[in-house]
């Protein structure tokens, strides 16, 4: 831009053609953008500015909204039973997120094996990656009788072989939320492990070999070589995994509905809630808001923090 | 390549006993619930609800009668022309947008491109108020119907900045000196994307179809809130009503729920390398 005007004052003439010929070809490019900007207008920007009005108001469908100011949050954080209900449910979004790490290490060591170019390799990436490819609302309805409380559950009948006392799973407030935490990371696996992979493959394979000359063993190689030059791809996980665990709503809706006793209530069931079962939408909006202001602090802090121990290059 | 190392670990053959060992163990634990749905599927019920793990027999019937009482023939037809709509809407529109963002110079391009990628980050259940309220109201004043129709269902996933991030990519990397000769030969922007770039980006465009494919056959939430009919119901929802009408029937509903599935490995066998490959270098740049 800087160039162009600088162009147009020395030579006024081909500045102007040259800027009438910049302007047409910003015209088609917003033309080539104008569809998809359309959408993200409509369904991503406005409805996260509706969302910051609509939750100023007291709006209890199929009443008319009535502007309350800030009483929907002071109900999510100060009221007895509105904050308590609010806080557990913001207490399990962060107990949910325990599968990221778990996720993370357990993928980081299978790729690690797979990456050993041994034979039939691919045959086991395979079996891996199927739960990630799977829907979730088809698994959880396997892993709702995987974890059935009767005697017959996969899951009891191998505590019974063991012979140990069968267990409530789902209907058990203590165990609901580790189940699902199980689940995620079995299903979540396959895609850690192939990006996993993909970044083992892109480390120099002469800084093993150096490291051997220096008589580096295989757990040196890892901590020195292998976790510092993969961090950026374990940084990309971790982003994703907590957008996607602050997203997750079909295994919870279809195994536990928030259950027991709300133990698997997460902020994002905790807004579909009140939105379409409760009709409480300026609540609802603002359970939205603080969802929001929570990955964006969660965010931050990733990139602030852990980006220091992130090595690009 | 690697051609010490790999010798360094055949020196080793207890430790590559002992990783064939761990994956083996993974890939059970991987696969077994895919395994019990299937032989689940063909028990009958007595047996579905012992505790033997494979059927005495196979009971091929369950999957007609979880065909038929969960209506699949109709869903399945739903969920192939939701996708196709959605994908053809979805690629379309990214591969315009993905070519303005990689080749034409406009201003805002970087600020514009940034607040989509930004977008990511929002997990759509914040939004899925105002947008439900939005086909609703969309639905009212205009003259098609949105909700327990196509558009609700396939009208918000037109948008897409994974595809839009995944092709600008590509796009950058056609060489310019294919943009100046045919524009030497008089075509504009318009004719190059769809005569030149197009084609030459058919892998990385089919990967996004397969993507947006499997996403749109899986997703649930939004299709839920939308379909209370049959009419426009995808298999998703048809699989959940399903499996509260089937109850205890378990070899019923783990046949409906493999018959949903299906479609998804196909594909994935086909495509399986394509698939990874992309998925690794999307994740890798992101």
């Amino acid at each position: 831009m800087s160039n162009n005007t600088a162009v147009v004052k020395k030579n006024i003439k081909p500045g102007a053609q040259k800027k009438q010929r910049q302007r047409k070809e910003a015209l088609a490019a917003y033309a080539f953008l104008a569809p998809s900007i359309l959408i993200f207008a409509v369904f991503t920007f406005l409805p996260a500015i509706f969302s910051i009005i609509a939750s100023f108001f007291r709006w209890n469908l199929p009443y008319d909204p009535v502007f309350t100011g800030l009483s929907n949050y002071g109900y999510l954080f100060t009221d007895d039973i509105g904050a308590v209900e609010f806080g557990k449910s913001v207490l399990n979004t962060l107990y949910f997120m325990l599968g990221i790490p778990i996720n993370i290490c357990v993928s980081l060591w299978i790729a690690v094996m797979l990456n050993r170019k041994l034979p039939a390799v691919g045959l086991f990436r395979t079996a891996f990656f199927l739960p990630t490819l799977t829907s979730m609302a088809a698994i959880s309805v396997v892993w709702i009788w995987l974890y059935h409380p009767a005697d017959y559950g996969l899951f009891n009948t191998l505590l019974i072989r063991f012979g140990l006392p069968i267990q409530a799973w789902l209907r058990d407030p203590l165990l609901a939320m580790p189940c699902l935490i199980v689940m995620g990371v079995w299903r979540g696996m396959g895609y850690n492990i192939v990006i996993f992979l993909a970044g083992l493959q892109s480390i120099p394979h002469d800084l093993y070999e150096a490291s051997e000359i220096d008589g580096a063993n295989w757990t040196g190689q890892f901590r020195l070589i292998t976790l510092p030059l993969l961090s950026p791809t374990t940084f990309y996980i971790l982003i994703i995994g907590v957008i996607n665990s602050l997203k997750a709503f079909t295994e919870i809706d279809v195994m536990t509905q928030g259950g027991p006793l709300g133990a698997t209530t997460t902020l994002a069931y905790y807004l579909y809630q009140y939105a379409f079962q409760y009709f409480q939408i300026g609540l609802a909006s603002a359970v939205a808001v603080v969802l929001f202001v929570f990955i964006l602090v969660l965010t931050f802090i990733q990139f602030k923090v852990v980006e220091k121990k992130v090595h690009y290059g | 390549m690697g051609k010490q190392r790999r010798s360094l670990h055949k020196t080793n053959s207890s430790a590559k006993v002992a990783t064939y060992v761990i994956l083996l163990i993974g890939a059970v634990i991987s696969l077994i619930p895919f395994v019990w749905m299937i032989s689940t599927s063909f028990k009958n019920l007595g047996e579905a609800l012992g505790s033997s793990f494979f059927p005495s027999e196979l009971h091929f019937e369950n999957y007609v009668e979880a065909w038929k009482r969960a209506r699949f023939s109709e869903y399945f037809i739903n969920s192939i022309i939701i996708a196709a709509i959605t994908l053809t809407g979805q690629v379309t529109f990214s591969i315009f947008a993905a070519y303005a963002f990689a080749r034409i110079k406009f201003p805002g391009r970087d600020f514009i491109f940034g607040v989509l990628l930004s977008t990511m980050m929002i997990p759509a259940m914040v939004n899925i108020i105002p947008n439900f309220l939005t086909v609703t109201w969309l639905g009212r004043i205009g003259p098609l119907k949105w909700i327990n129709n196509w558009p609700a269902l396939t009208v918000p996933f037109m948008g897409s900045v994974f595809a839009i991030f995944l092709l600008r990519q590509f796009f950058a990397q056609i060489p310019d000196e294919l943009f100046d000769s045919a524009q030497i030969d008089g075509a504009g922007h318009f004719r190059f994307l769809w005569q030149i770039a197009v084609p030459l980006s058919k892998a990385s465009i089919m990967v996004i179809v397969v993507l947006s494919f499997i996403g749109t056959w899986n997703a649930l939430a939004w299709p839920m809130l939308v379909t209370n009919t049959p009419d426009w119901r995808p298999i998703s929802v048809g699989l959940m009503n399903f499996v509260e009408e089937a109850g205890q029937q378990i070899n019923l509903t783990m046949a409906g729920a493999f018959i949903t599935i299906i479609p998804i490995m196909i594909i994935y066998f086909f495509t399986q390398k394509q698939f990874t490959e992309s998925i690794a270098r999307s994740g890798l740049k992101g």
